[in-house]
């Protein structure tokens, strides 16, 4: 047996293929056997399952980054929508307290306009009546002068100068 | 080895097919089913490449994975998505298997376009125990799967009624000659490379005019054949997947 073995590897060796040489052919097929009962272990009972949770791993993470990358875009989308509001109403506050400013400034100008306005009427009114008695004096100072020059000159003319009337008419004279 | 060296220095009488050679690794005698031999050299080795690329290499699990756990991923999501998209989602719990077939021939050609190297599917022993492998797997699983009911694969019945026992028969020869072609498909094209390749080689030991052009010839067929190797291997997972669908879905 085994020096047939031999006689016909050397035979096929010598003339022909030796993928036709059939006297190597189990060795070749126990040895394939072994290798892919080896590599078919070592496949499915290590490599295999290792990359596919590899594999699995990146989508999840993949997919938990996208999620969380749409959160956080939400959340900046959310920050900025209150910036913009904050801003409106702090323009807002800013015009209400301008306008109230305004208004304080106007109501206080007012008051004080209204107060100047009086004190000036009544220092207007206070020289009105100052100068109606200065007038008030001057035609009573008038009025003694002219019965004094009055009786004066009645009696230079050599009358005897009756004081009621001459009051009288010097009364008459001075409303005319 | 020797031989071959000697009697390629007396001119042109080169033996391409020497590289196709089973030794026995140590001692003298026959290949005995369990002598260790080359064939058992190269196939270990492959098997150590394999490990080294899926189970070393995706040893850190990375989220970011390095170059070898990206290698890694890569086959296993190509052979994935070729058998989700071939056979349909009940096929996917078949992948370890057809990925199994896959890395093995793809490793045994490529480790096979090293220099000195044995290459194991070159042998048609090697393919044909691959295809037959498939042809009874997928014929079993197509009866256990539909019971009588697979033999609708052979019986074409949107055909007019007439031509259907002619089709039957052509159904089911072109069924039985699939182990064949899936066989000879592989070992042949790795096969004829590889011997072309030799006989480019010994003719750049012919003269100095022939030697540019024969190292020239060997660089454009070594291109060639590492282009062969990763489509070979991509052929021969396809049409498993192929023949995996006519076993799970045999209406046509």
């Amino acid at each position: 047996m085994a020096d047939t073995a031999v006689e016909t590897g050397a035979e096929a060796s010598g003339a022909g293929m030796p993928q036709l040489d059939l006297s190597t052919f189990p060795n070749q097929i126990f040895w394939l056997v072994v290798t892919l009962v080896v590599i078919y272990l070592i496949l499915s009972r290590v490599a295999l399952p290792r990359i596919g949770a590899v594999l699995a791993e990146r989508q999840g993470t993949i997919t938990n980054d996208i999620a969380a990358a749409e959160e956080l875009k939400a959340r900046a989308k959310e920050a900025e929508a209150a910036y913009d509001k904050a801003l409106v109403d702090a323009r807002a506050e800013a015009g209400k307290i301008v306008d109230e400013a305004k208004a304080e400034m106007q109501a206080e100008l007012d008051a004080q306009m209204q107060k100047a306005e009086a004190e000036i009427a009544a220092q207007t009114a206070e020289s009105q009546a100052a100068i109606a008695e200065i007038e008030a004096g001057a035609s009573e100072a008038i009025k003694a002068v002219a019965k004094d020059t009055a009786k004066e000159i009645v009696a230079a003319l050599g009358g005897k100068a009756d004081a009621r009337s001459v009051t009288a008419a010097v009364n008459a004279r001075m409303k005319g | 080895m020797a031989e071959t060296t000697q009697s390629a220095e007396g001119g042109l009488s080169f033996h391409p097919l020497d590289q196709f050679e089973v030794y026995r690794l140590f001692g003298e005698g026959p290949v005995h089913w369990y002598t260790i031999t080359n064939v058992t050299l190269w196939m270990a080795i492959a098997v150590l490449c394999i490990v080294l690329l899926l189970v070393m290499g995706t040893r850190k699990r990375a989220v970011v994975p390095n170059r070898t756990q990206s290698i890694a991923e890569t086959l296993y999501g190509f052979i994935y998505t070729m058998v989700e998209d071939v056979t349909g989602k009940d096929g996917v719990k078949y992948f370890p298997y057809i990925f199994t077939l896959f890395i093995f021939i793809l490793m045994s050609n490529f480790l096979g376009l090293l220099p000195m190297a044995f290459t194991t599917t070159s042998h048609i022993a090697v393919t044909a125990v691959l295809a037959l492998a498939v042809f009874i797997a997928v014929t079993v699983i197509g009866f256990v799967k539909n019971g009588v009911s697979f033999l609708g694969l052979f019986w074409v019945s949107s055909a007019p009624l007439a031509l259907r026992p002619i089709l039957a028969v052509i159904e089911g020869i072109s069924y039985f000659v699939r182990p064949v072609s899936h066989s000879i498909r592989l070992a042949g094209n790795v096969m004829a490379g590889h011997a072309v390749l030799k006989v480019f080689a010994g003719f750049a030991q012919v003269g100095l005019l022939i030697a540019p052009f024969a190292i020239f010839g060997v660089i454009a067929i070594y291109a060639l054949e590492v282009l062969v190797a990763a489509i070979q291997a991509y052929v021969f997972t396809i049409l498993t997947c192929v023949y995996l669908k006519d076993a799970l879905h045999p209406s046509h």
